[in-house]
Parts: structure tokens; C-alpha cells; sequence
């Protein structure tokens, strides 16, 4: 199962990707869509919404199942991904590119410290 | 002609499938209709009237045809054996149809006044009567309109009586981690914070547990017996205790009281409140999912805040419809769910009481037969004498998931058994036989697991793939729910 | 002939059956396996009646049956809220086939397609006749339908008060309160005329004719709602849609609606099944039940049910509601009785509901002693003022054969609530207004 190596990832299998223009890209890892199956719907906050580090930000459903998600940072959202709410099967198809959920500012940059990385956390999904 | 042999036949199963909307011709129609015999009266302005009436424009020929075509594409007891776990899915009595298409019956109104309505209300009496006796307990309401609204009703009345001594703290909710998906949704619905309960390696409820969350914000407990892992809960009446104790009072889902019948009573136990579904233990139809009927029953301590209305026999043996003094209202339009009380009436009635115990007693011997016989099949959770159902993890073979087991068993003319709950069983199957399946039936059921776990063991994958013999094949079920289509849309036309 | 009890129909296993099952079990006897249950519990005796052979079963029955004053024998202008209408002979013998009737919720969709395009075309026929975008595949009844759209309406707003016409179906107000209030929600009744909404207000509930019969300013209604941020919630009668313009005409967000009047029969207060019809955007919030159309591997057409994660069974108690059933068999009923009425018929059979109303109302205003307290547009049914309180008056029309409307002194002095459908003939409304003349 691929983990790429240029991202934080967060225990709740969200992983987060420090962009050039300081912004942080959000989505949900390999493992995850595995996990949950067919992807059906997305519910995602909306921009400008604040998320908090390992707080609710939406929710992902599958056919008969119903998963909460965690931010990986804080943070306002600076932009959500359209076309995985109009095509959720995205995050099954590409979860680490085409699927990937909000764009965050963060607050505090460094708070990606905390997350683990590839290797932790291909070892926490083994 | 290049077509496959097999295309005609497709042709026509499609357009035996097509919609009503999608056969409809202008000028057809289904009914004759006499013309008006009052002198014409003024007709409403142009303005409040509509010109947009879309409906189908069919014969009664066609419409005939159309659903009994469709009604072939199903699986029902009346064709096949439907061991469909914690559902009950017994044989449903012609009789009880009968009986409830009687023109007294059929056409009675509900809002007639009572002198107009003594048949239904002695019916409803009756009933009342025998569900208090069954269940141990002496106050009773038939009002509610299926099972999960008969929770709903019994939580709101333990609710009621919670706080009329004053003690509206009490808002937690104990609920076992096997409960039916219906309890913590009916709870959250009452206004109560649900808390899961854990149940032991044996499949009881986890007593520490319990006693961890017996303190003064205790409001009850939501509990399920036998349990939906088929057993009799050994802990139930320490459990019953325990709350009591503590200030709470305990909700009894009646679901699974086909095992009880006449073997013991629920309200013995401790139980202050129980719903019951006569769909299932007293043999009403399911109808492709619903309607039903949810009475409850409760201790005389909480009568007084049963939903309403009840039916009272009064001094003169009259009969009356009357609210309880601090009803805490009524859950739908009229008072319940009369056709489906009058079929389950005339199913006591036919059987009495020795009828009762009967239903139990082959009920769970039909259960423990599967498990003996099934038992090398799966793996088996809780290795314990069942009551009325059992569950089995479907394990032991890559490929023979409890979804492809099941979905191979509908290839046979069997309906699958529930799967995937309870929740705490990895790939659950849960069986349910019924009283009213014969030994033969059980045998060939056996028989057809047998050979689909020889299917298995020959071919990983052949099992994935089922079923091969069903008007459909698997669905896209996810293709349904990210761009649902709920109905047909004249833009297809 | 043995005097031994007859073993039941519905149980096939003998002693023989039962004694071979017991030793593959393990176990001597069937009360063995019972051993679970205390001693003290087990055997509490049961005192039920003796069981009663089918034969004798039926003559009890039809005798209680008979017991009742009912329509079938008497003519009845009794409504509010459950209605008799025409209904055709083909629909209860297709409705009862077995493969409808004793199927359960299709959880396999490869062996339950009958049901579940059934309830497609229930929800496709509904949709069209409130003119919504969507509908879910049934309710409980009415009542609770329009409760379940008071919660959703809370949902969808994120807010906690619902205000209710007070000429809304007493028993409906009394079913949202039931379903309401348990979580903090207020509910309070309002003026028509002028209707009081607040910021924190969810949604506007109306009913369409309302329970008097009559029709408000429905349009007015919709926009004071949509003004202040609440929803608009009304409650309609489906057979007034086939001749009035429907729910969706004025943009009501959420429309409900008792099943009972496309043909179900009144059976003492149910099964009935509840309409439930909303905008496209709020499916998510949706209560129950709802088919959706799909293929199977090979490309076919096919129906499941969908979006379940709204459901009890997965979300639990963050569920949009407890509610399983969709009250299927009901809701196939009222399917094929609007597929055989169709366009046509379905509009004929208003306008017959109107003509004879109307015919029926001058007629009964024309008598000394009587008259119509309620002005404005009405359908099906109407207010009567009579000489003498509604009960007396209802009491000396049974001795007339005849069962009267509903009492609803409470609102209106003396007043009765009358409903005249198409099964009311000439002959009977001239009975009935014979009858309350005499009753003067």
C-alpha cells in the first residue's frame, strides 16, 4: 500500500501535505479508503470554517458505513476539493492526489511535527 | 441474425421491467368511475387548480400483469425458507387475513364515537389483555405503530415516570454493545445520552460495566432478551437489579419473544417497560417492510404515562378508549395499527395458551438443531445452547465471507440470514429458523451450506461472484448512493 | 376420533422429528434446552384462553365484526383525516399475493426487486403528485410523517422551535409534540391570519385543505416562512393534489401526507402509510427508507435500497431517525391504486369529492337552524353549525342509520365536521340532510 514520503500522517489515517505557498493539503490515506470501501459521499467543512489538530471535520460514507474525520492540523480553511463532493469515488480512485479533501492555513506550521511519518506510520498500519 | 440466442429473452424481461410512467399511453385507464349525480356546483378559481397532474395512464390488464411480474422477482415465506436472523420470519396464517378484511373491521372509522365501535374495542381489549399476560405485566398500550416506535413510546413513558419523582437528572442510557441499531437511535430520539455497554467473552452483559454507570444520572437500560447473539442472557436479572438499585429503570426489547412464549415472562425478570413486535412473534405479515405494530407493556408504577388512547371495559361491560391520566400523548394520527392488532388477535386466539409454549419450544429446537448440524461449518462465538436464533462467524474458508455464503444461498432458494450483526461478530451470520419451518426444510438448508463450503474449498473465487441463478445479479450499490436516482424523471422519457 | 388436542397447522415437526432433532443436539428433552432461564422463572403459567378451531374462530370473529356500526352497511360522512374512497376490486388481490405480502425489508436486493421497484414507482408517483422533487418509500402514517418533518426541518436549520397552525389536525399537533419535545424542541400553535414566527424558529407547519376543510393563504404562508429562515412543512391531503395545486407549486420545502385516502381502507386507524416528500438537496436528512435505481454487474437495471448511512442500523444514535419500517405493503397499495385511477381517474374522483361536498354544504346552510361557520374555499369537508350540540345530533343520526361527522364543538359551538367524498351518492346526502332537518 503506497505511503508517500513528502507528507505528515495523523493516527486517524488523515495525511497532510505542506504546499509550497505555506498552505497545508488534507486527505485521507491509502489505508483509509481501503478500509472504508466504495466511498459514497463526503461531508466537508466549508471554506473559511476553522478545523482544530484531531477535532472532527467531517464525515466520509460509504455504502453501509459511516466514518467521522480528524484534522490533521488548525487551522482556516483556505479551499475544499469540488470534485470529490460531486465524484466521492475519488478518494477510492486517488486518495493521495485527485482525492484530497481541504487546503488548510495553518496556525501553526510546526504542528505537522507532531504527526508521524511515512515510516511510522506504515509500521502503525501493519 | 447475429444476436445470442439469449437476447429476445432479455428484451423481454427488460421490458416487463419497464416503468409505469414509462408505459403509460394518453386515453388509457385502469378504472371505471360513475359521473356526478348533484346538480354541477361552482368550480374553485382557475388559480387554485392545478394543470400538471402526472400519472400513469394504464389498463387493469397491464397493471395486473406488471406486479404480478414484479411480485414474482421476490423471495417470501410463502415461497421459500427465510431464516433471516432476529426477524422472525415465520409462516403468517391466511386466517389472519381473513379476518381483518371483514367489512367491520376493514371499514371501521376511528373517529367514531365509542357506542358506534364496541367490535374493535373489545378486539382491542382482548389483545390488550393476552400481550399483559405473555409479557407479566399489567399495564399495556397498543398505539404504537411498529416496533421501533414502540420503543420510542416506552422510553419516553420510563422517561415520564423518571420525572414525575422528580429526578429529570437521570438521562443516561445503558445500552449493550449486540443491541439493535433501532435502541441508540431511539434513545438519542427520547432525549437520553446513550452509553455502550460491553457484554462478556460468554456473551453476557458485562455486570462491572453496568455497576461502573450506576450512579444518580442512571436512567436505565435498553435491553435485548434473548439477546440478538441468540442467547439467554445468564447476567439479565443481576443487571435488572443493579439498575433498580441505583435509581433506573430497565427497557425491555421484546423482539426476540418468540423464545419466551409461555416459558417465561419478561416482566418476572425486572423488565419495567417492553415493546413487542407482532410481526414477528405473533405472525402479522412483514410486507416487504412493514406495517407492524409496537405494543407495550409496563408495570403498574408506570401505567399512568402509557401513550394513548387504551381500550378500558367499563362497569356496565361496555368498552371505552380512554388516555391515561399522565399520558405522555398519542404517537400517530388515530390508535394504532388496528388491521395488524386484529391479525395478531386472531393468531392467540387460534393457538391459546399450550399454542404459545409450542412456538417456543420448536422455535429453539429448530436453532439448537442448526447449530449442531452447522457447527463444523463456521465458527461458533459463544459455544452455548441457543434460544431461538444462532450465530455463527463465517471464517474458516478465504472467499465463504458471510456476504458470499449468503449470497450463494439465494442461488439455492434460500433467503440469506442477516448479516453483520450483531456488530460484535466478525463476519456475523445470524439464523433464525422459526417453529414453522419442518425438519426436511432445516436438513436441505444444512445440506446446501455443506455444499457451498465444498464450493469454496474448490474455487476461492466462485463464491464472490454469486449469485448466478437470481433475476439480478450483485448491485452497485454505490453507484446508487453517489448520484441517487430516487425516482423516474420525464427527462428520460 | 381422539379428543387429544389437535397439534397447530403451522408447526411441521412430530415426536419423531422432535426425538431424532434432540439426539443430534445432545439434549433429552426440549425443556433442556431452557436450562439458561432460572428455575424459579421458568413454566409461569400462561392463562390464556383455550385455543379455538378456525371454524368457530371465524363466527367469533365476524360476530365481533358485526358489532360495529361501520360503512360498509351505513352511509358515512365521517372524515377528518382518514377517508373512504372507491377503491378497486383489483388492488387487495394483487397487494395480498404471498411474494408481497410475506417478504421482509429487501435487504437482498437479487430476490426482492418486486418490492423494492414497487417502491420506486411509490416514490415516483408521490413525488409527482405533491409535485417535490423527491419522496422517501413511506412512513408510519400521516401524523407521524409530518412529525418526522418538523425534526427534519430542526435538522436542516440547526434550529429548535416549530410553529404550527392551529388549524392543524389536533392529533397531528399531539404526534409532533411526541416526537419533538423529548429533545428540547418547542413546538407552538399559531394564527393563520397571522402567523408568529421567530428567529430560532425551524419551520411553518400547515395543512393542505387544513382540518377544517378549508384552504389558507398558502402562497403567503410559504414566503413569511422562507422571510424568516424556516422552512416551510405542510401536511396534504393526496386526493385534493389531483385537482389543486400541489405542495411543490408553491414551494414548500417539505410536504407530507396520509397515504390512507388513495384507497387504503379506514380499519379502525391503520395500517396506514405516511407520504414524506422533500427538496432534492435535503436527502441526506431524510427519515426511513428510500429505494434508489442502479445495475447489476451485467449493466441491468436493477433497485436497492440506498443511502442508508442515514439509518439506525448504521449510525446508531446520530441516526436522522429510529424508523425501519416504510410501511411497504401500504405504500404498494396506494402505488397501484394511483396507477389504475391514473391522470384521469384520480381527477375525476376530486372533482366528485367537490361537487357533492359543495352539493351537500347549500343544501345542509339552507335548513333552518344550521350553518356554515367557516367562510372561504373548501374541498371534501366543512364545518356545520347545528341547533343542538354535534353529540346529540351525531347519537339521533345512528338511529337514522347514518354516521356523522366529527364532534369539534370544541372550536366551533355545536359545530360538526362533515366529509362528503365519491362513494357518498345522491341518495345518501339527501338522507343526511333530511335527517338534520328532522333533528332540528
Amino acid at each position: 500500500m503506497p505511503v508517500p514520503e513528502d507528507r505528515r500522517y495523523s493516527r486517524e489515517h488523515e495525511w497532510a501535505l505542506p504546499e509550497p505557498d505555506g498552505l497545508i493539503l488534507v486527505g485521507i490515506t491509502d489505508f483509509a479508503q481501503h478500509e472504508l470501501g466504495d466511498v459514497v459521499y463526503v461531508d466537508l467543512p466549508r471554506p473559511g470554517d476553522r478545523v482544530t489538530q484531531n477535532a472532527q471535520m467531517g464525515e466520509v460514507e460509504s455504502v453501509k458505513a459511516v466514518s467521522e474525520l480528524f484534522s490533521p492540523v488548525s487551522g482556516e480553511v483556505a479551499a475544499v476539493n469540488e470534485d470529490v463532493k460531486n465524484a466521492p469515488e475519488l478518494l477510492n480512485e486517488s486518495p493521495h492526489e485527485k482525492g484530497w479533501l481541504i487546503r488548510v492555513k495553518p496556525d501553526d506550521p510546526a504542528e505537522l511535527d507532531s504527526l508521524l511519518d511515512a515510516a511510522a506510520y506504515t509500521a502503525l498500519t501493519e | 441474425m447475429t444476436s445470442t440466442p439469449d437476447t429476445p429473452l432479455r428484451e423481454e424481461a427488460h421490458n416487463r421491467r419497464r416503468l409505469l410512467m414509462e408505459r403509460s399511453h394518453p386515453g388509457r385507464t385502469g378504472v371505471t368511475l360513475p359521473a356526478s349525480d348533484v346538480p354541477p356546483q361552482l368550480i374553485p378559481e382557475q388559480a387554485m387548480l392545478r394543470d400538471d397532474l402526472h400519472l400513469p395512464e394504464v389498463t387493469e390488464g397491464e397493471v395486473v400483469r406488471y406486479f404480478t411480474h414484479l411480485s414474482q422477482l421476490n423471495f417470501s415465506i410463502d415461497t421459500n425458507f427465510y431464516p433471516l436472523g432476529s426477524c422472525t420470519m415465520k409462516y403468517n396464517p391466511k386466517l389472519n387475513e381473513a379476518v381483518a378484511a371483514t367489512p367491520g373491521f376493514a371499514l371501521a372509522h376511528p373517529a367514531q364515537p365509542e357506542t358506534q365501535v364496541q367490535g374493535c374495542l373489545e378486539a382491542v381489549f382482548r389483545l390488550q389483555t393476552y400481550l399483559q399476560e405473555v409479557s407479566g405485566l399489567p399495564g399495556a398500550s397498543l398505539a404504537p405503530l411498529a416496533g421501533a416506535q414502540g420503543e420510542l413510546a416506552g422510553i419516553l413513558t420510563l422517561r415520564a415516570a423518571l420525572d414525575a419523582r422528580g429526578e429529570g437528572r437521570r438521562r443516561k442510557m445503558l445500552i449493550p454493545d449486540t443491541a439493535h441499531g433501532t435502541n441508540p437511535a431511539s434513545a438519542a430520539m427520547a432525549g437520553f445520552q446513550v452509553i455502550s455497554v460491553p457484554s462478556t467473552s460468554e456473551g453476557d452483559i458485562d455486570l462491572d460495566a453496568v455497576r461502573a454507570e450506576a450512579d444518580e444520572q442512571l436512567a436505565g437500560v435498553m435491553f435485548t432478551q434473548p439477546t440478538t447473539l441468540g442467547l439467554f442472557d445468564r447476567n439479565a436479572i443481576e443487571m435488572c437489579r443493579i439498575v433498580h438499585e441505583a435509581g433506573g429503570l430497565v427497557y425491555g426489547d421484546g423482539a426476540n419473544m418468540n423464545a419466551l412464549l409461555g416459558r417465561a415472562k419478561l416482566g418476572h425478570f425486572g423488565f419495567d417497560v417492553v415493546h413487542m413486535n407482532l410481526h414477528k412473534t405473533f405472525s402479522t405479515p412483514h410486507g416487504g417492510g412493514g406495517p407492524g405494530a409496537g405494543p407495550i407493556c409496563v408495570t403498574e408504577a408506570l401505567a399512568p404515562f402509557l401513550p394513548g388512547p387504551i381500550a378500558v371495559q367499563r362497569e356496565d361491560g361496555s368498552y371505552g378508549s380512554e388516555m391515561p391520566t399522565k399520558s405522555i400523548g398519542r404517537c400517530g394520527g388515530a390508535q394504532g395499527n388496528f388491521g395488524v392488532l386484529i391479525r395478531a388477535l386472531t393468531y392467540i386466539s387460534l393457538l391459546g395458551g399450550d399454542g404459545m409454549l409450542n412456538i417456543s419450544g420448536n422455535a429453539v429446537l429448530n436453532a439448537n438443531y442448526l447449530l449442531a448440524k452447522l457447527r463444523p461449518l463456521f465458527e461458533l462465538p459463544y459455544d452455548r445452547s441457543v434460544m431461538h436464533e444462532v450465530v455463527f462467524a463465517a471464517r474458516k474458508r478465504p472467499g465463504a465471507t458471510a456476504l458470499n455464503v449468503s449470497k450463494r444461498l439465494l442461488d439455492h432458494g434460500f433467503h440469506a440470514p442477516t448479516m453483520y450483526f450483531p456488530l460484535v461478530v466478525p463476519e456475523a451470520l445470524m439464523i433464525e429458523p422459526t417453529e414453522t419451518e419442518s425438519r426436511e426444510t432445516l436438513d436441505a438448508f444444512i445440506e446446501t451450506l455443506e455444499r457451498i463450503d465444498a464450493e469454496a474449498a474448490a474455487d476461492e473465487d466462485f463464491l464472490r461472484g454469486a449469485p448466478y441463478e437470481t433475476p439480478i445479479s450483485r448491485l452497485d450499490e454505490a453507484r446508487a448512493a453517489r448520484r441517487p436516482e430516487l425516482r423516474w424523471r420525464p427527462s428520460e422519457d | 376420533m381422539s379428543d387429544s388436542p389437535l397439534t397447530s397447522p403451522f408447526i411441521p415437526n412430530t415426536d419423531d422429528d422432535r426425538a431424532a432433532m434432540l439426539a443430534e443436539v445432545g439434549t433429552a428433552a426440549v425443556e433442556d434446552l431452557f436450562g439458561d432461564i432460572p428455575e424459579q422463572f421458568r413454566h409461569p403459567g400462561l392463562a390464556l384462553p383455550a385455543p379455538v378451531p378456525e371454524m368457530e374462530l371465524r363466527a367469533e370473529m365476524s360476530a365481533l365484526a358485526q358489532r360495529n356500526f361501520h360503512a360498509g352497511e351505513h352511509a358515512s360522512f365521517l372524515g377528518a383525516g382518514v377517508y373512504q374512497h372507491f377503491c378497486p376490486a383489483v388492488v387487495a388481490p394483487l397487494v395480498t399475493r404471498g411474494e408481497f405480502l410475506t417478504s421482509y425489508t429487501p435487504y437482498q436486493p437479487e430476490v426482492s426487486q418486486g418490492t423494492l421497484q414497487g417502491t420506486f414507482e411509490f416514490q415516483t408517483l408521490t413525488a409527482q403528485l405533491f409535485g417535490m422533487e423527491v419522496s422517501n418509500a413511506g412512513m408510519y402514517d400521516g401524523a407521524s410523517s409530518l412529525a418526522e418533518g418538523a425534526l427534519m426541518a430542526c435538522r436542516v436549520t440547526k434550529r429548535s422551535r416549530v410553529a404550527v397552525l392551529d388549524t392543524v389536525n389536533p392529533r397531528y399537533v399531539e404526534t409532533i409534540r411526541f416526537y419533538t419535545q423529548p429533545q428540547g424542541i418547542e413546538v407552538y400553535e399559531t394564527d393563520p391570519a397571522s402567523p408568529e414566527l421567530h428567529a430560532d424558529t425551524a419551520c411553518l407547519i400547515s395543512q393542505y385543505p387544513n382540518f377544517f376543510g378549508c384552504f389558507e393563504d398558502t402562497q403567503a404562508l410559504v414566503d413569511l416562512a422562507h422571510a424568516q429562515g424556516a422552512l416551510a412543512v405542510m401536511s396534504c391531503d393526496p386526493t385534493a393534489l389531483a385537482m389543486y395545486k400541489p405542495p411543490g407549486g408553491f414551494g414548500v420545502d417539505i410536504a407530507t401526507g396520509e397515504g390512507q385516502a388513495l384507497g387504503i381502507p379506514p380499519s379502525f386507524g391503520g395500517p396506514y402509510v405516511g407520504i414524506f416528500t422533500c427538496r432534492q438537496e435535503y436527502v441526506r436528512q431524510l427519515p426511513g427508507r428510500i429505494a434508489g435505481r442502479t445495475v447489476d454487474t451485467e449493466g441491468r437495471t436493477g433497485y436497492v435500497l440506498t443511502l442508508q448511512p442515514r439509518e439506525q442500523h448504521i449510525r446508531r444514535e446520530h441516526a436522522t431517525s429510529n424508523i425501519c419500517t416504510s410501511t411497504a405493503l401500504i405504500g404498494l397499495w396506494a402505488t397501484i391504486y394511483l396507477s389504475l385511477m391514473g391522470k384521469q381517474g384520480l381527477r375525476h374522483v376530486a372533482e366528485l369529492c367537490y361537487q357533492k361536498a359543495h352539493y351537500a354544504a347549500s343544501r345542509i346552510a339552507e335548513l333552518p337552524g344550521y350553518s356554515l361557520p367557516v367562510s372561504g374555499p373548501f374541498f371534501q369537508e366543512f364545518v356545520v353549525t347545528c341547533p343542538r350540540p354535534a353529540a346529540e345530533v351525531s347519537a339521533a343520526l345512528e338511529q337514522r342509520g347514518i354516521i356523522g361527522g366529527l364532534d369539534v364543538s370544541d372550536r366551533y359551538p355545536n359545530g360538526m365536521l362533515l366529509c362528503v367524498t365519491e362513494v357518498n351518492t345522491r341518495d345518501q346526502i339527501e338522507r343526511l340532510v333530511d335527517a338534520l332537518g328532522e333533528i332540528s
